[in-house]
């Protein structure tokens, strides 16, 4: 048995039953009780109870003490693809900003590539203190055991207590790479980052199941305490020319027998992508809209409010428009001034990529939808009269 | 030829939902199923062995005794040999303890030249276990793989990146996470179904791979769940009553004013 309920001390308060992400505790005579069957171990509930009444009784580990006071400052791993610094980046460093000074401690980015010293000036831009920087032909364009094998060396010969890398299909192969040859940990994805100031941790919240649960990850007693964070989702700083810093040198080996990939050639999709992330206004259809041709209209609406058009995974599954515009969890995570859902249920996985927008109205036959309940404007209707009449209305 | 593919056992995630009272995740009666990105690992490798007959392919789950189903569901779609790796003291394990685990299964089972993973799991949505397990064994990893083509211990891909992809190429032995624009996973066959019941799913504890206890479980893991709570939803909104032209007069009327348009 992974955790176990202590009779005793257990004054039926609930917290556990509520903190238990599967189901797995009830109560019964006023004291929790734990169903085997479903108990995964994962030790939500021991982190919740307030008075110990929960014990976990997996094998204590005889960690060895790191000196974790030797660890400071917060790093924001700026990736760059052929010479221009990912915008992510800029986000994390705004967010890393915050964290910084919650902290007292200074803010660096962490560049790698060949001959990057010149984007130093957007970090300091963007809210870094410090620009640690990592040139070798070998860094130009990134792989996974050059770049894990730099990183490796300057984290342990400078010691930052946190390290934020961008969720991006680069973060998320360098990310657990590099935490694993650390021996630290890593949460993933995370949207919403903040500081304890009592145990000065960085608490990461996360999505899981599906967006259905979120979850808040620390890292107690290993450093760095590392986190994935998800494109679109912080926000960055207003970009500031006047500010400057210092650069560092980074100090690391790497040889081209370290590296056992090969990268053959970049291939940059033909097709036009909608930038979804950086539009101030969606207009987005779900299964409502129920053929690809209805897709024309919401493009007419959002053209008129100079955005772009979105969709639930729906309508990608069905067919009727391409993946790169669904919002959502296995899409993108959006925060525009104004979102109109048209025909769009809301299941929680779509909600999870569209909460966080300044404004929402939701258009749909159904007054029970999920979507009208995250609405600033719910609309009853149906899309194919409703959105005509908007467009004429927005034309005048 | 050996290949190894990793598999999950997951809620499917579309089916979970929330208590509205007590806000906790909805189990009962969820089914649980292969992870959808790891089953396109796994036809990665039978695509491989329809090929070449002389590939052997190992299917690893890490997982409760119940998880036995994902393996033989593998099995009856063509997988040769199967290992459930299932312990008490594994519970509670996050990536980097799981990742210690499952690469000591697969050096007990060894003799690989391909391991093939899912990029993430729809439960957790990680991706870190298939590059850290990469680590543990000291392999190449090559992530979010769409294509794949064999070239005798040559290996060319496609990796997905947001605005297209590169192409990379590796020797074996290495590890490759896939992703569903991969390939359309194949479903079981009769015959296959009937064979997976013949089969031994073979059992993996802390009995055969006796692992540190400083790197399994609960307690050892660098990550811990603080707090867990569901998503928040905003307060109520307005709802806009009336004629089509009535709504959307409202409705222009009160961005214009909020000044979100």
């Amino acid at each position: 048995m992974g955790v176990k309920i202590i009779n005793e001390k257990c004054v039926g308060c609930g917290m556990c039953v509520k903190a238990c992400p599967v189901g797995a505790i009830s109560m019964v005579d006023k004291k929790a009780v734990i169903d085997y069957d479903k108990c995964t171990s994962c030790g939500a509930c021991v982190a919740k109870c307030k008075f110990k009444a929960i014990e976990s009784d997996a094998v204590a580990a005889e960690a060895p003490k790191k000196d974790l006071s030797a660890y400071k400052g917060v790093w924001v791993f700026a990736e760059q693809r052929e010479g221009v610094v990912m915008p992510t980046t800029f986000e994390l460093l705004g967010e890393g900003r915050k964290l910084a000074d919650s902290l007292g401690e200074e803010l660096s980015a962490i560049i790698l590539g060949d001959k990057v010293e010149g984007l130093a000036a957007d970090l300091f831009a963007y809210g870094a203190d410090n620009v640690i920087v990592a040139e070798d032909a070998l860094l130009g364009t990134y792989t996974t055991d050059a770049y894990t094998t730099v990183l490796d060396q300057v984290i342990n010969d400078m010691k930052p207590a946190i390290v934020l890398i961008g969720a991006t299909n680069i973060g998320r192969d360098l990310g657990p790479r590099i935490a694993a040859r650390l021996n630290t940990g890593l949460t993933a994805d995370c949207t919403k980052l903040e500081i304890d100031p009592e145990r000065r941790i960085i608490l990461q919240t996360r999505p899981a199941f599906g967006g259905n649960l979120m979850a808040t990850i620390i890292t107690p007693n290993h450093r760095p305490q590392m986190s994935t964070v998800r494109p679109g989702v912080m926000q960055k700083m207003a970009r500031d020319d006047s500010r400057t810093g210092k650069i560092v040198k980074a100090n690391f080996t790497i040889k081209a027998d370290d590296i056992r990939t090969v990268v053959e050639e970049t291939v940059k999709a033909m097709k036009q992508t909608v930038n979804l992330v950086e539009a101030e206004v969606i207009v987005a259809g779900g299964r409502g809209v129920g053929k690809a041709e209805g897709f024309k209209l919401l493009e007419e609406v959002a053209n008129e409010l100079g955005g772009v058009v979105g969709s639930s995974r729906a309508c990608v599954d069905a067919g009727w428009i391409s993946a790169d515009h669904q919002v959502g969890q296995t899409g993108k995570t959006v925060r525009p001034k104004l979102y109109i859902a048209c025909g769009i249920s809301g299941a929680i996985q779509h909600l999870a990529g569209m909460t966080n927008s300044g404004c929402i109205v939701a258009i749909n036959k159904s007054a029970d939808a999920p979507i009208m309940k995250v609405a600033d404007y719910a609309i009853v209707g149906d899309l194919y009269k409703v959105l005509p009449a908007l467009l004429d209305e927005l034309k005048k | 030829m050996n290949i190894i593919v990793c598999v999950k056992q997951v809620p499917d995630t579309a089916e979970v939902r929330i208590d509205p009272v007590k806000k906790t995740l909805i189990r009962d009666g969820v089914p649980s199923i292969i992870n959808p990105d790891d089953k396109n690992a796994l036809e990665a490798a039978l695509k491989i062995k329809d090929a070449d007959k002389d590939v052997k392919i190992t299917v690893v789950c890490m997982g409760p005794p119940p998880a036995e189903v994902a393996l033989r569901e593998a099995l009856a779609m063509g997988a040769d040999e199967a290992y459930l790796v299932s312990g008490r003291e594994y519970g509670g394990s996050d990536t980097w303890a799981t990742s210690n685990i499952i690469s000591e299964a697969i050096k007990y089972i060894g003799n690989y030249d391909i391991v093939f993973c899912g990029r993430q799991a729809i439960d957790g949505d990680t991706a870190q276990v298939g590059p850290q397990i990469a680590e543990r064994l000291d392999l190449p990893q090559i992530t979010y793989v769409q294509d794949i083509k064999m070239d005798g211990d040559k290996i060319t891909v496609q990796r997905a990146l947001e605005d297209g992809y590169q192409v990379i190429s590796v020797k074996t032995p290495c590890l490759l996470t896939c992703i569903k624009e991969l390939n359309e996973p194949r479903y079981a066959s009769i015959p296959g179904i009937y064979t997976a019941y013949q089969k031994e799913v073979k059992v993996l504890s802390q009995n055969e791979l006796n692992i540190p206890a400083d790197r399994i479980g609960l307690t050892s893991s660098p990550t811990n769940v603080h707090d867990t709570f569901t998503a928040e939803t905003k307060g109520a909104g307005v709802v806009l009553t009336g004629s089509e032209k009535e709504v959307s007069v409202a409705l222009v009327e009160n961005l214009k004013a909020k000044h979100v348009i």
